[in-house]
């Protein structure tokens, strides 16, 4: 094991991906902590420039889930 | 009404009553039905009661992993219906309710309601779930159909609305029930079995302060009524009580905290034994003063000075004595109370006396009073005071010095009496017992007697007692007794004893223990106090209230009731407590009487049924260990030794849950909110509506009933509903596809079809098994390429839209196996579990062989069944139901029940699948607002907020709330911690940490900290948006805040929940979704909404069944209707049809349905007119009309495409060329003509009459899927041909009708007219794809040539007539009308759908909707439905005075645009249109522009603009890249 420790941006639409993710709460489903999620109402909205930005701030990885 | 009583008459609502109705419906059944049907009615404006009997909406739909044919994700497609449904301002969900009966006429109806108990408060419950976490009763999920547990606290699913828990409890278990002082065994063997000790022992002492004492010494009755004891053996509870005492006990007692005393009053009790120390902590508790006298130097009564040592050590009784003391009760030892009268002279304000049986009874015999007579209550008590003590030479001598004897003898069979027996063989002691009955019926315990005689005591059973004998010096030496021969008492009690003649004869003996009885030492009550005595020698009470003859004074325990068992001593001192506590508070004595809850008592063939199934397993009683008899009589040590951990665990385990909850008071005590209530009640209520619309759902038939399938023997045979569970990802196995029996992969996996459907049982098809199995089979194979699939079936009923593609991939694509026949066998593998399936395998043309082949796992695919309860709702409501308990509905009022004003929706009419339901619930609320119009609005709600504050020029000053949720957040992370930091974020100046802030209060909190900081901006910090944001942001919004000022983190879903096992990281997340929400806050801006005002008519383009139906459906609402047909005449396809499946005439119906239309003052018909030009958007629609009149203009505010479909004409089988080939409608038309004998007809049909000669053919063929049918089911063909059949048989029996067909697809009860046709002696060959039907007619004869599947043989058919069931395709012009009209088309050019599922007559776009054949092929009954399924759609918009625009929706900056279209192209509802009136970049005309009243607020176009001119109000750039750069660069 590393220690690396990856920082994620998660943009996710509502209707689906956040939703997922609501219930991999409710079964409790454990995943790293280093995941975050940026709501959006649709991932539709995701612009190349918001990847790009999360990339220039320091991210390791982007995910956009809809 | 039944089809035929009701079908030829056309109802429309009935207009001439002016009496108001109703602005109310009841909607029954919280399936996908109820909820579109609640919404589409409170949309309109009426107020809905959804009526559930679970205790969450949602139906079978929420089960679904995933839907067919577009294999969206079941959950997700239903969980936007779910939250809209449970946050409509006008829709009130009834959860846990039943309809019990409906009185009343249509418009005005009394509908009684059954409110079941849920015992958990919906108002105050948050959901947080803390309840199930403690709740130790583990049950079977029903919601993961068995194949997981839950706890009897729990919530449906985890997205139950609403979103509350629920406390299932089926009454009071056998044990708890046969306790007198009601002891929960039931919950502390649960809390056992979780190896919860604390908390069982605090289960125990709810209803028992003695518990160490009980778990040794009662006589528990609770064993002798335990369930389990029909089967093996019952629980050993005692063991189990007394494991838990042991447990526990074994670390130091801890103080108990004294009792805050809050009254004045003062309560003296008599008798320090556990009737009174019960009394006394009850009473003091409640905060009386209490003052025990007791006479002993000790406490403890009869348990401390009448029970031996080595049953009852002394350290468990001080112990349980010392934690009542502790409360703060006055114990007053070696006190005699004298005179009863001299308490209430010191002031006391009542008395309970509890003195106990202490004093013993000597037999009236001659000798009884000799020396060495000793009475049992003293012998035992001065043991266990030490006055037995061996003295210095080990002689034990009695308390007055002379010596214990050598030889005892004990006359008496009780329990006492083997106390005194066991205790004098410890004193050493040679020890005989003799007594009047037989050994085995001695009164005392029969393991009792046992332990005695293995400790050597001599057993003289059947005796009765002479004399005591005198050795001549006033000693006695033995007893004379005789033989009994027979006794028995009379009905007073007089013993009456026959004995052996000659029988007498003497035990010897130095000592003689009599041990025949015991009575209350009453001296203490003068003859003059008041105070009754009963001839017993016991104190005269009322058993109800334990009041003595003098107010103020009680008396209970063994001093009323003679010796009993120091449970009821226990359960009469909570009830004198609970009188006393009435008395001194001046209320009546007698409690009024609380609703019982039902003894949950199982038979024996229940439980063995059970058994059978594999749910129990059957295993006797574990035993209690005890101390070897070698050791036993040499001390006083205890003889049972106590279970161990293990032992007691799986003891508990054998526990058969009776009542579910056993009110173990777990879940109250941890509850945060006081929710729980297990007091609750069912309670009867009135809702007085206008209309009811019945949407009750199925049930899965219940397969085990079919014992040939193994399902319940098998374990690895499921349920298809069991394998959407296991499909599921938040199912039981997270989607893997697992064997029940070993939890291995499955990966070979059979399917058997028509399981409960097209059997004797069932004579209908459940029309959606054939695709669920296709959707499980291919959902199977995506989750596990390496599994193999195989499909055992009749027929594949791929009838509705896309579903033959669907079944053409998974057979093709996916490599699922179908086999066409029901299997002959299964069996099971006892070592593997595997399933061996024998079938018969079709070869084709070569025949077919037997087969066998083992499976993993085999899939039932049951049908649709209605359950009893929706049948006896049915009957209830006087609603007719054939015998399956379908409601059958007439043909042309297909949702109207034969109660007018109660209409019926979904599988309860026919089986169906999701879209034809969704269509049907549409359809019934376009029925009750056209009976309910005048009402609309009357008794909605709408919600008021306060005038908005203006923040433009405020600095942020954000208001940060932090929940605990109970501990779902609090448990898992340091929400103060949290709390504290997020208070020194960027503009916020305030932040706290709530327990539940969603709870009411907090809720209202959070509207006053707005208020009183002049917040201007609220983060919560909880759990989903989803689910919670609309509630919080009203209560901004109650502040005057606009409710875009509002952002969550979702600390819980995202964080807590996920992150559980590491505390620090889980902190430091939260911290970091706080800080990327309050950055965001800091940005947010308000958002403003505008109205637009709209237009009430509607334009209906097609006039045939769909269109007209729409037309009457709207206009009976009150809306004026443009219905446009571009023919002379209204009536479209109908106008060809001659026979209905059920005898009815449609041309009848047909004339009547058009004269409705045409004498409707709202309906503008017309005739010969076509829709030129049409623009707008939903509630503002203008289109302009073409006739021979000219152009005209019509504004409309919602549309309806009802332009039908027509039968496709090709030259297939050589169809055009020979004229004895004909198309099913033409056919249609010549058989009319030929039955009544009519010639007007046109000139196909003349032409085949002269063909005929005018007589019925002699042979017909008939194929079926012809030319594009071969690629899409047109749906209707095959009940089409088989009306037809039946038709010429009618006509002419002896005609000879042969139909070549791949599948018969008679879906739902059209499976009947399947049966008919066999039956009426319709020849059905089967041909396959790969070799259709080949058609010679090059000579004179048409010859058809076929190779027939199901009878293994070419044949050649030279039929008269040869009938093609052409499809419906769409008209003419469909491409082109959609594309004016700007919505989608498949690739059959039908009109496509917003959503196959949910949104089944919706385009994408707003405002316009389909019915009728122009969406697929159907039939009149589903057209119809659909008509007013779309109708109602449309009245959502109209019914509106306007529309809300704006909100989060984009916005072009035209100075920016340049008009490249990328907007236009890339929005997935076709929103963004250029327009002329906007100048673009550089003053260029054309610019786009965006709808703000339709556009959905996705963002695609303001992520794709490449000139970055479109601006997503809430969704700034700004406003998304504030959260990245917190998160990445931090505060």
């Amino acid at each position: 094991m590393t220690d690396f420790d990856p920082q994620i941006v998660a943009f996710c639409c509502t209707h689906c991906a956040y939703n997922a993710a609501d219930l991999a709460g409710s079964l409790r489903l454990q995943y790293p902590t280093s995941i975050k999620i940026v709501q959006l109402l649709c991932s539709g909205r995701v612009d190349i420039l918001h990847i790009l930005r999360s990339f220039e701030d320091g991210a390791d990885g982007v995910l956009v889930a809809g | 009404m039944t089809d035929g009583a009701q079908a030829d008459t056309l109802k429309l609502v009935d207009r001439s009553d002016d009496r108001a109705p109703v602005g109310a419906v009841m909607v029954v059944g919280g399936g996908i039905a109820g909820m579109q049907a609640s919404l589409d009615l409170a949309d309109q404006g009426f107020r809905v009661y959804l009526v559930e009997s679970k205790s969450a909406i949602g139906g079978h739909m929420a089960q679904l992993d995933k839907t067919f044919p577009t294999n969206d994700c079941a959950m997700c497609t239903i969980s936007p219906k779910l939250v809209e449904t449970g946050r409509h301002l006008n829709i009130d969900i009834l959860v846990d309710t039943e309809v019990v009966k409906v009185d009343g006429t249509p418009g005005n109806f009394n509908v009684t309601v059954k409110r079941k108990p849920r015992y958990i408060d919906l108002e105050k419950c948050v959901g947080c779930g803390d309840c199930a976490d403690v709740c130790p009763v583990i049950l079977p999920d029903p919601f993961n159909e068995g194949l997981s547990s839950r706890r009897a606290a729990h919530k449906l699913y985890p997205q139950a609305v609403p979103n509350a828990f629920t406390i299932e409890k089926l009454g009071v278990s056998p044990c708890r029930d046969a306790c007198p002082a009601g002891q929960r065994a039931q919950g502390y063997i649960a809390l056992i079995h979780e190896g919860r000790y604390d908390d069982a022992l605090r289960v125990i002492k709810e209803d028992n302060p003695f518990p160490g004492i009980c778990g040794r010494i009662c006589n528990h009755r609770c064993e002798d009524a335990c369930n389990r004891g029909l089967i093996d053996e019952p629980i050993n509870i005692r063991a189990l009580k007394r494991f838990v005492t042991d447990k526990v006990y074994s670390a130091e007692r801890q103080p108990v905290e004294p009792a805050e005393i809050t009254q004045d009053k003062r309560i003296a009790i008599i008798g320090a034994g556990p009737c009174g120390l019960t009394a006394a902590q009850d009473l003091i508790r409640l905060g009386y003063p209490v003052t025990i006298f007791e006479a002993l130097p000790v406490a403890g009564g009869m348990l401390r000075v009448g029970v031996p040592e080595y049953r009852l050590p002394t350290e468990i009784i001080e112990r349980e004595v010392a934690d009542i003391l502790d409360l703060g009760v006055d114990l007053r030892l070696n006190t005699v109370v004298e005179d009863l009268d001299e308490l209430f002279d010191q002031g006391f304000d009542a008395v309970l006396i509890a003195v106990g049986a202490h004093e013993g009874i000597r037999l009236p015999i001659p000798g009884a009073d000799l020396d060495g007579v000793l009475i049992n209550t003293r012998f035992l008590r001065d043991v266990r005071l030490d006055r037995y003590e061996p003295d210095e030479n080990g002689q034990v001598t009695n308390p007055d010095g002379s010596p214990f004897g050598e030889r005892v003898l004990v006359l008496g069979g009780g329990n006492v009496a083997i106390d005194c027996a066991r205790t004098a063989a410890r004193l050493g002691a040679e020890v005989h017992l003799a007594c009047l009955e037989p050994r085995d019926a001695m009164p005392c315990h029969g393991w009792e007697a046992d332990a005695a005689e293995q400790e050597g005591v001599t057993i003289h059973a059947d005796r009765t007692f002479l004399r005591v004998v005198d050795d001549g010096r006033g000693q006695a030496l033995g007893v004379e007794c005789s033989s009994v021969a027979h006794f028995e008492f009379d009905h007073e009690g007089r013993l009456a004893v026959e004995t052996v003649p000659g029988s007498e004869h003497l035990i010897e003996v130095d000592t003689i223990i009599f041990s025949v009885g015991q009575r209350a030492g009453l001296a203490f009550i003068p003859d003059d106090a008041g105070v009754g005595i009963t001839h017993q020698r016991t104190i005269a009470i009322n058993p109800n209230t334990m009041a003595a003859t003098r107010p103020g004074v009680f008396a209970a325990g063994d001093s009323v009731s003679g010796t009993a068992f120091v449970i009821e001593a226990v359960a009469s001192g909570h009830q004198a407590a609970e009188s006393i506590q009435r008395y001194l508070e001046g209320d009546k004595l007698e409690a009024d009487a609380r609703p019982e809850l039902p003894v949950v008592k199982f038979s024996r063939a229940e439980l063995q049924a059970r058994v059978a199934r594999g749910e129990l397993a059957l295993k006797n009683r574990v035993p209690m260990p005890e101390l070897p008899i070698e050791g036993r009589i040499d001390s006083f040590a205890e003889v049972e030794r106590g279970y161990t951990d293990e032992l007691a665990q799986e003891e508990a385990e054998r526990c058969l849950a009776c009542a579910l909850c056993s009110e173990c008071l777990s879940c109250v005590y941890i509850c945060g909110r006081d929710a729980i209530d297990h007091d609750m009640v069912e309670r009867t209520e009135q809702v007085n509506v206008g209309a009811v619309v019945l949407a009750p759902g199925y049930q899965i038939y219940r397969a085990e009933l079919s014992q040939e399938y193994g399902l319940g023997r098998y374990p690895n045979v499921v349920t298809a509903l069991q394998l959407e569970r296991l499909l599921s990802a938040s199912g039981p196995t997270q989607g893997h596809v697992n064997r029940p029996s070993d939890d291995q992969p499955a990966r070979k996996i059979a399917f058997l079809q028509c399981v409960g459907s097209r059997d004797q049982s069932h004579d209908y098809c459940s029309a959606v098994c054939c695709m669920y199995a296709a959707k499980e089979a291919v959902m199977i194979r995506e989750h596990d390429p390496q599994a193999q699939v195989h499909v055992f079936m009749m027929d594949m009923r791929a009838f509705s839209k896309g579903y033959e593609g669907y079944y053409q991939r998974a057979r093709d694509q996916y490599e699922i196996e179908y086999t066409r026949c029901r299997i002959s066998s299964l069996k099971e593998d006892p070592e593997t579990g595997d399933l061996i399936v024998r079938y018969a395998r079709d070869l084709g043309i070569e025949g077919a062989v037997m087969e066998e082949q083992a499976f993993d796992l085999v899939v039932l695919s049951v049908g649709m069944e209605i359950s009893d309860s929706v049948k006896g709702l049915g009957q209830s409501l006087g609603i007719e139901l054939d015998e399956y308990g379908f409601c059958h509905t007439p043909i042309f009022d297909p949702l109207q029940t034969s109660q007018p004003g109660i209409y019926a929706v979904g599988p309860f009419r026919e089986p169906k699948d999701i879209p034809e339901t969704v269509v049907d619930a549409s359809g019934a609320a376009a029925d009750v607002a056209g009976l309910l119009a005048p009402a609309r609005f009357s008794l909605t709600r709408t919600a008021e907020y306060p005038p908005e504050r203006d923040i433009a020029e405020e600095e942020p000053r954000v208001g940060v709330f932090v929940c605990h949720c109970g501990s779902n957040i609090g448990g898992f992370l340091e929400v103060p911690e949290v709390a504290e930091y997020a208070g020194n974020l960027p503009g916020v100046i305030h932040a706290e940490d709530n327990l539940y802030t969603c709870s009411q209060d907090s809720i209202a909190h959070i509207t006053e900290q707005v208020e009183a900081l002049g917040l201007n901006r609220v983060v919560v910090a909880s759990c989903s948006p989803i689910t919670h944001a609309p509630l919080f942001q009203d209560s901004i919004r109650a502040a005057g805040l606009n409710p875009a000022m509002f952002e969550m983190a979702n600390i819980r879903n995202q964080c807590s929940w996920v992150h559980s096992n590491d505390r620090a990281a889980a902190t430091g997340k939260a911290k970091e979704l706080i800080r990327m929400a309050a950055a965001r806050a800091n940005t947010l801006l308000p958002i403003h909404t505008t109205t637009v005002p709209i237009y009430n008519d509607a334009l209906i383009v097609g006039g045939g069944v769909a269109g007209m139906t729409a037309a009457l459906s709207l206009a009976q609402g009150g809306y004026v209707v443009h219905l446009v047909e571009r023919e002379a005449t209204l009536g479209g396809n109908l106008r060809h049809l001659r026979y209905s499946s059920n005898d009815i005439d449609p041309a009848a119906f047909l004339e009547q349905l058009v004269t409705s239309v045409e004498e409707e003052p709202l309906i503008h018909i017309h005739t010969q007119t076509q829709v030129a030009k049409t623009s707008g958007f939903m509630g503002r629609f203008i289109s302009t009309l073409q006739n021979g009149g000219g152009p005209f203009e019509v504004k409309h505010g919602a549309t309806i495409l009802a332009t039908g479909g027509t039968e496709y004409r090709g030259n297939e089988y050589s169809y055009g060329s020979n004229p004895r080939v004909v198309t099913g409608l033409e056919f249609e038309n010549v058989l009319a003509a030929i039955e009544h004998n009519t010639r007007e007809s046109d000139a196909r049909t003349q032409s085949l009459l002269d063909l005929l000669g005018d007589q019925a053919p002699d042979e017909i063929a008939m194929v079926l899927c012809v030319g594009p049918a071969e690629s899409f089911c047109s749906r209707i063909c095959c009940t089409t041909a088989l009306k037809n059949a039946l038709a010429i048989k009618r006509i002419k029996p002896e005609a000879r009708v042969t139909i070549l067909f791949k599948d018969i697809r008679t879906y739902g009860f059209k499976e009947r007219l399947y049966t008919q046709a066999r039956e009426a002696g319709v020849i059905f060959l089967r041909y396959d794809e790969d070799n259709r039907p080949e058609v010679d007619a090059s000579g004179d004869q048409l010859m058809i040539r076929a190779r027939v599947i199901n009878l293994d043989r070419q044949m050649t058919l030279t039929p008269d007539l040869l009938v093609l069931s052409n499809p419906v395709m769409p008209p003419d012009g469909a491409r082109e009308m959609a594309t004016q009209f700007k919505v989608p088309i498949d690739k059959d050019g039908f009109l496509l759908e917003a959503h196959v599922k949910l949104r089944p007559v919706d385009f994408p776009s707003d405002g316009i909707f389909m019915a009728g054949m122009a969406h697929y092929p159907k039939l009149l009954d589903e057209s119809i439905v659909q008509a007013k399924a779309a109708a109602a759609r449309a009245a959502r918009v109209l019914s509106k005075k306007q529309l809300t625009a704006g909100g989060i929706v984009a916005q072009v900056d035209p100075s920016l645009c340049v008009g490249c279209l990328t907007c236009v192209r890339v929005c997935p509802f076709d929103v963004p249109l250029i327009v002329a009136d906007q100048d673009g970049v550089g003053g260029i005309h054309g610019a786009a522009f965006i709808e703000p009243t339709v556009c959905q607020g996705c963002g695609n176009c303001v992520a794709e603009c490449p000139a970055k001119a479109i601006h997503l109000a809430h969704y700034e750039d700004e406003q998304i890249l504030v959260k990245v750069d917190a998160l990445l660069l931090g505060a």
